[in-house]
């Protein structure tokens, strides 16, 4: 009863020369729109890296006049010296964190990396949807202009802190509202992206590529797509909420008889200001593995790759990544220590977020072990690889105490957590996704980095980035509260860690130098660098199979995978790699 | 795929289902008119609910005989909608009930 | 360039591209519905038993939210009817019931507008209470549900249908997926309607 596959009108245009719009603008090709999300990331990584520079100005310098900018900023935004206003201060520091989180990493790390790699290394000719991973790009494109325009309002834009809790959320007079209306662009792109790469991972696999045999990359994929998925809409939820809360003056989150500025606010009240933050850490907690699992994939792939030898345990680390992707669902609450919910449910929270450090142990473990032995090749992304592990392991580490609820609530507030959360985020994940720039490079564009550029990155990198935040840790130990838009300098508990904040800002205007190289390095190497083959690598995994650039359908030969991902110097082989597929020509 | 003799009996199938929902909708308005405590009237709403909303998942949206994958999501997604329900609620309930249970050990709200 | 089952089903998951991707639209939806419903639990319990009472004082139209849960139902009927029909090969008779799930959804869009403007005309609004306050929200949105879910039917109906000619049996799964989203908008107002109006 089935008819034969007929061609649809959408797809036959492939078979003649596409116009410039569609090929590179409109394109339906998972290939370009990974690049042009990694492209969208990159450029809002550091947007919001500048945003946090100015901050810093602030934290090192109180009250002097910012140099240069002062005059372009408006009188909403700088005293009459020139010095930064402490709303001013509020609207960076919360633009900052959901820009890198929801614009920045995210958009690199899933829609970028994701979209690119992971049709590849699974044999796809593409995404199962093609449109609607169009569709999904040009909704974060939307969230972004949306984010970005929100500057231009005429009170700025929202400046309630990344986590925009009510009810100040609800009643400030900032750019909240087109900040949600940016996360719901943000959050749809995020849930089409996400049914996408499911169905593609369970549907389009090369033939031969069983579970098990799938790159630990795609792995991290998979699971960072349910996260997404299932993570995600109770925040719409909560964006609709807090959006007809301002819109619409409803007290979903206002309680009763709420006081602002000395009056009764003009709301009918009876909501739950704790609800938000149950609906927004629902999202929040897992959206923290959405960060870092992509990563861990990526350190995966580069350290196998670089140590020339397959991944220890790559069973242990998959079913880890499964059960730690399932916990995270269940531990948002350990942000919410000091709410008073009661000693039950902290019991609960913290048993439940000392479970979920299990599996990262398990899976950063796997990779140190993965190195031992090896035969190490030290190029740029087995650096970062390289780096991303001890930096990850510090900001893990610091979290241990933020799980219990005892030593969470001196610390939950203060720079400390700052501390935590960047390590795990900048050194961490950003590392890691530099080493998948340097490692994916030669795919995107069928040219390698430079290398000695790509030491001139890293090694300053590091050691700036550490310069940035183990201060913090210092400063938050002592009780220096986060959100002060002085530094603390006005407190006395601060007195003798407040010199810190300095070197920190100093620190921050350094790396800021250090990108410099990577930035020259990217788009010079797009025309001038070595021309890379197939496989510059000597890898296993699908994707090097290709062509470089690949063209649209990505294989110019059937795949057939016969076996793992690592098969890295397997005894009796005639070179030091078996790749996971042969082509069936050979 | 099914020929045109099991076709007629999914029609018939879904022709019944309609009706037995039609008879649930008449049930649950009747239902809430009876004079019962609250707690039992939300039970009795929600039990015919429950039923209907199965009837539609089972029938309409063919969840009665469906492949693996599905089931999967599907079961994932219940759990996790359990715990986005129970877990604030019970962070509410226990609060109250912490003042008894820890002896004064609980955090004033 | 083919996307690979696209129409035919996965030797191993026995499932097509679109029906994977229409059930994981909808678990998301069901994550979004649920925090909605843990929302309306949670003002509820909240309200210090003060929930009767603004509901008391909403004075929703029970006898018109009953004709519209049976709108409803008949449009899911239509529905699977509208699918019977392409599985059948029967063109005209699926036109017939895809225009009838259509139209169903404009009846009930209609109704709503209806006790909303009525609601609006007693000065009961969103910032009126928390009760009103989640009833607008959830009944809202479940309004954009049943438009989108009318247009995605109307395309297929309409313009959508020449698939018939060339590939019918995309057309037939197609339209399965877009009742199963139909399906779900109406398996959501079966809880809504007790919720709201009865309980």
């Amino acid at each position: 009863m089935a008819e034969p596959v007929h061609a649809s009108p959408a797809h036959e245009e492939h078979h003649h020369e596409q116009s410039f719009w569609r090929k590179y603008i409109f394109s339906t090709d998972h290939k370009v729109i990974g690049v042009q999300y990694a492209v969208t990331g990159l450029a809002f990584l550091l947007f919001g890296f500048g945003l946090m520079m100015v901050m810093r100005w602030q934290l090192a310098y109180p009250d002097t006049p910012i140099p240069w900018l002062g005059s372009l900023l408006g009188e909403n935004r700088v005293g009459a010296n020139g010095s930064m206003l402490p709303d001013f201060y509020n609207e960076l520091g919360a633009m900052h964190g959901t820009i890198m989180v929801f614009l920045g990493v995210v958009p690199l790390a899933v829609g970028g990396f994701g979209n690119f790699v992971m049709p590849l290394q699974l044999g796809a000719p593409d995404m199962a949807f093609p449109r609607i991973n169009m569709i999904s790009y040009w909704c974060l494109f939307m969230g972004g202009v949306t984010m970005f325009g929100s500057f231009f309002l005429p009170n700025g834009a929202a400046g309630n802190g990344w986590t925009s809790y009510s009810p100040l959320a609800d009643t400030a007079l900032n750019g909240q509202t087109a900040w949600l209306i940016g996360m719901i662009f943000l959050i749809t792109s995020s849930l089409l992206g996400a049914i996408n790469f499911i169905t593609t991972a369970i549907q389009l696999r090369a033939p031969g590529m069983t579970w098990m045999r799938l790159p630990f990359f795609c792995w991290a994929q998979i699971v960072t797509a349910f996260l997404l998925l299932l993570a995600f809409p109770p925040l719409e939820a909560a964006g609709v909420l807090q959006l007809m809360d301002r819109v619409a003056s409803t007290s979903f989150f206002i309680p009763e008889g709420l006081v602002i500025g000395g009056e009764v606010a003009e709301f009918s009240g009876g909501g739950s200001p704790l609800l938000w933050q149950h609906l927004f850490w629902f999202l929040a907690h897992p959206e923290v593995y959405v960060l870092i699992l992509p990563a861990m994939g990526i350190v995966a792939e580069v350290i196998a790759n670089n140590s020339r030898k397959p991944l220890w345990g790559y069973r242990s680390m998959v079913y880890s990544l499964i059960f730690l992707g399932f916990m995270s669902f269940i531990v948002w609450a350990h942000h919410m220590f000091i709410t008073g919910m009661g000693s039950v449910m902290s019991t609960f929270f913290q048993t439940t977020t000392m479970i979920i450090s299990i599996p990262s142990v398990i899976i950063l473990s796997a990779l140190f072990i993965s190195l031992w032995g090896g035969s190490i090749r030290f190029n740029t992304a087995m650096l970062f690889a390289l780096g991303f592990l001890p930096m990850f392991g510090i900001g893990g580490l610091t979290g241990l105490p933020l799980g219990l609820s005892a030593a969470d609530i001196p610390l939950h507030d203060t720079y400390y957590v700052i501390g935590h959360f960047h390590y795990v985020v900048a050194p961490g994940t950003l590392f890691a996704l530099f080493a998948g720039v340097y490692y994916w490079f030669p795919k995107v564009t069928g040219r390698k980095m430079n290398e000695f550029l790509g030491k001139l990155h890293f090694w300053p990198s590091l050691v700036f980035m550490n310069g940035v935040f183990f201060p913090m840790m210092i400063q938050g130990l002592n009780g220096v509260s986060r959100r002060l838009a002085d530094g603390g300098i006005t407190y006395d508990f601060a007195g003798e860690v407040a010199g810190l904040n300095r070197m920190m800002s100093v620190s921050a205007w350094c790396l800021a130098v250090a990108q410099i190289p990577f930035i020259i390095n990217f788009f010079m190497s797009i025309r001038n660098g070595k021309k890379a083959g197939r496989n510059p690598w000597n890898s296993t995994t699908v994707e090097w199979l290709a062509p470089s650039p690949a063209p649209h359908g990505n294989f110019d030969q059937p795949i057939e995978v016969v076996r793992g991902p690592y098969e890295y110097s397997v005894p009796g082989s005639d070179k030091d790699y078996v790749p996971q597929a042969e082509p069936a020509s050979t | 795929m099914s020929d045109h003799a099991d076709l007629d009996k999914t029609v018939r199938t879904y022709i019944l289902v309609f009706v037995a929902l039609m008879v649930g909708t008449l049930v649950t308005v009747l239902a809430a008119e009876l004079d019962v405590s609250v707690p039992l009237a939300i039970t009795i709403g929600l039990f015919i609910a429950t039923v209907k909303a199965s009837l539609v998942a089972c029938f309409f949206m063919h969840l009665i005989d469906e492949k693996r994958v599905i089931y999967w999501a599907l079961a994932l997604t219940g759990a996790f909608l359990v715990a986005l329900v129970a877990l604030p609620l019970l962070t509410s309930v226990i609060d109250q009930l912490g003042h008894f249970t820890s002896g004064g050990g609980a955090e004033p709200h | 360039m083919e996307i690979p089952y696209t129409v035919e089903a996965h030797p191993e998951t026995g499932l097509n591209n679109g029906k994977i991707g229409i059930w994981l639209f909808l678990t998301s939806e069901v994550m979004l519905f649920g925090a909605l419903f843990a929302t309306f639990i949670m003002l509820r319990l909240g309200s210090d038993g003060q929930w009767a009472h603004m509901q008391e004082e909403a004075e929703l139209n029970i006898p018109l939210a009953t004709i519209n849960t049976i709108v409803l139902i008949a449009s899911s009927l239509t529905m699977v009817m509208a699918w019977a029909s392409l599985m059948r090969g029967q063109l005209g008779r699926f036109k017939l019931f895809g225009w009838a799930t259509v139209g169903c959804g404009g009846i009930f869009l209609v109704i709503k507008y209806f006790e909303y403007t009525a609601k609006f005309a007693h000065d009961h609004f969103p910032s009126s209470n928390t009760y009103l306050a989640i009833y607008f929200t959830m009944t809202g949105l479940h309004a954009l549900h049943v438009i989108g879910g009318m247009a995605w039917n109307a395309y297929f109906t309409g313009p959508g249908s020449k698939l018939f000619h060339t590939n019918r049996q995309w057309l037939t799964d197609r339209v399965e997926h877009s009742g199963l989203f139909w399906h779900f908008v109406d398996l959501v107002w079966i809880f809504l309607f007790p919720v709201f109006y009865l309980l």
